[in-house]
């Protein structure tokens, strides 16, 4: 075993134990800002097995696009929504809890089996290494051009669909004196969809903010 | 002899690249993707917040990607084609995010809270 090996060993336990025990934070801690926080982590410590995997351009794309954008994004929805709210408890939570993470376990087994019982045909071809980024250009501007340019347009219909969902209805005139409003920033006062009648009338469904 | 000196280094790396290309088996990889995976989806079912679901969607996407890139690099080291896929992935997950939470946040301002339990409308 040479050092190179030993360190290479040594570095994928670290990765590997940053990522899997960030996973069980984000899920199990009750601060979902600390949540967001450590998917940040998870998400770098993928980049670093990527890395391990002989593919650098693609954890340069992950830490760009998942730390960069994914994780900013997600700290941002917290910031939006982030509200204190009373849960309801919800009986038979403990036992649901229970039986899910069982139905996860199974699937784990299965996988573990999976993997470990089917015969790969091992030792594949040499990886190329340093060239990947050359290889992965070249993937995208011939077989998987149709694509690739899909990808693009499937951005642009994110990009316009998130912005038309996220989008505030504003009055484009003012309340009081109907003049028009420059910037338009006046919000429609907007009526909850759908609250059910009987709670409404008995106790408020929503918790008015104050 | 040193009439190219990138060779040298070219076969530096190579040399490099295959020492370090069979210490780790695959199957620690898979190991590592399943456990996320896992993870990922007891948390999409548990979790009461809806941030929090799609964190644990970004956590299974992330599985899948570990395991497309470890299959590149054993199984098809020549043509890569699983950091194509992983990068396509990662394409759908940005969009994927940007549109869920758009989605969350209009959510929020309709129902006035994130809690997964209050979002029944379409329960039988």
């Amino acid at each position: 075993m040479t050092i190179a090996s030993i360190i290479q060993q040594l570095c994928f336990l670290t990765l590997a134990a940053v990522v899997v025990l960030g996973a069980l934070g984000v899920v199990l801690l009750p601060n979902i800002v600390y949540s967001a926080f450590l998917l940040g982590g998870v998400f770098l410590g993928m980049a670093g097995l990527y890395l391990l995997l002989n593919a650098s351009f693609v954890a340069a794309a992950q830490i760009l696009v998942y730390v960069g954008a994914v994780n900013v994004l997600i700290l941002f929805a917290i910031m939006l929504v982030n509200k204190k709210e009373n849960l309801a408890v919800i009986p038979g939570l403990l036992l649901r809890r229970l039986l899910s993470g069982g139905v996860c376990a199974g699937l784990f087994v299965l996988l573990l089996r999976v993997a470990f019982t089917t015969h790969w045909a091992l030792p594949g071809p040499q990886p190329v290494g340093e060239e990947a980024t050359i290889r992965i250009g070249e993937h995208l501007f011939s077989d998987y051009l149709l694509p690739f340019e899909l990808a693009s347009v499937l951005l642009l219909m994110a990009m316009i669909g998130a912005i038309v969902l996220a989008r505030r209805d504003v009055f484009s005139s003012d309340v009081i004196t109907g003049e028009p409003v420059d910037q338009g920033l006046i919000e429609k006062t907007r009526q909850p969809l759908l609250i059910d009648s009987t709670a409404a009338a008995g106790q408020p469904l929503l918790e008015t903010t104050p | 002899m040193s009439a190219d000196p990138l060779a040298v280094t070219r076969n530096a790396s190579e040399a490099v690249t295959i020492a370090f290309g069979s210490s780790i088996p695959l199957q620690a990889y898979l190991a590592v993707a399943a456990l996320l995976f896992c993870t990922g989806v007891w948390g999409l079912i548990n979790s009461r917040n809806a941030v929090r679901v799609l964190m644990s969607i970004e956590l299974m996407l992330n599985a899948v990607n570990l395991n497309l890139m470890a299959f590149s690099d054993y199984l098809d080291g020549q043509l890569i084609r699983g950091q194509v896929f992983a990068i396509f992935v990662i394409t759908v997950a940005a969009a994927e995010a940007a549109v869920g939470l758009a989605i969350l946040l209009s959510l929020y301002r309709n129902r006035e809270t994130v809690d997964m339990e209050r979002f029944n409308l379409l329960r039988w």
